[in-house]
């Protein structure tokens, strides 16, 4: 069973992305959007975290929410996906559930 | 798929009842089913038929209303005689409402009320609403602070 888990707080504000990676099993994607886009920044203190995070299972990150922001995709740390609310639904449909971190 | 969609959060205030209304067209685009949307805590406040935002943003009420007219949010029940209920499916929940002045003629009656304030492509209801869209639905998606 694997289950989609939504991050919307930046790392840099509230501790929900570092519980989201400790319960999630290894292989549920993680979908980070709203205000937990700041975490797929290269050069922050939250890299490393997502580095190792990556190696478990995959990240994806809203691209709205991005540009939002004011961030280009170039500033993003590699292997992390890019995907529009179409492909949120799909993330949302692929997986058994979908657990809000909020 | 059947989805169901939680909002936690009213609107102007925090993303989430934009991010849900995003997420919510996307699924109906692609051909999937919105079983409900429950608004639930400050999210009831998607429902007031009064909000009146400047002409130059979004009506995020009136953004929910026309979703659910497009793609018949909604659902029909058959009474005995075979008479059909259409029902919107944009569900308030009525413990969130009552504190916050979310009224429907039901409730505006109850409390003794003087006005109503529920837009027309919502209704006021339970939290059994939101235990049933959980159980019914393939996928329940929640959106909040």
């Amino acid at each position: 069973m694997s289950i989609l888990h939504t991050v919307n707080k930046s790392p840099f504000e509230r501790n929900s992305l570092e519980s989201c990676l400790k319960f999630a099993n290894k292989d549920d994607p993680v979908l980070l959007f709203e205000d937990g886009v700041y975490a797929v920044l290269k050069g922050t203190s939250a890299e490393k975290q997502l580095e190792a995070a990556l190696a478990e299972q995959s990240i994806y990150v809203l691209g709205p929410d991005l540009a939002a922001r004011g961030f280009s995709e170039d500033r993003i740390i590699d292997g992390i996906e890019v995907v529009d609310y179409a492909g949120f639904v799909e993330l949302a449909a692929n997986n058994d559930k979908v657990q809000a971190w909020l | 798929m059947k989805f169901a969609i939680q909002i936690n959060e009213g609107p102007y205030q925090h993303q989430a009842s934009d991010s849900a209304y995003f997420f919510t067209k996307a699924a109906l685009e692609q051909g999937h089913e919105v079983f409900r949307v429950f608004f639930y805590h400050d999210g009831v406040n998607n429902g007031t038929r009064l909000t009146t935002p400047p002409q130059d943003d979004r009506n995020i009420v009136e953004r929910w209303a026309e979703l659910a007219d497009q793609y018949k949010i909604q659902s029909v029940t058959k009474d005995e005689n075979g008479n059909e209920t259409v029902q919107t499916e944009l569900v308030v929940c009525v413990a969130a409402a009552q504190r916050r002045g979310i009224v429907d003629e039901g409730e505006a009656k109850r409390n003794g009320k003087d006005a109503t304030n529920i837009h027309p492509k919502f209704r006021i209801s339970g939290l059994g609403q939101l235990v049933e869209a959980a159980i019914q639905a393939d996928r329940l998606v929640v959106f909040g602070d």
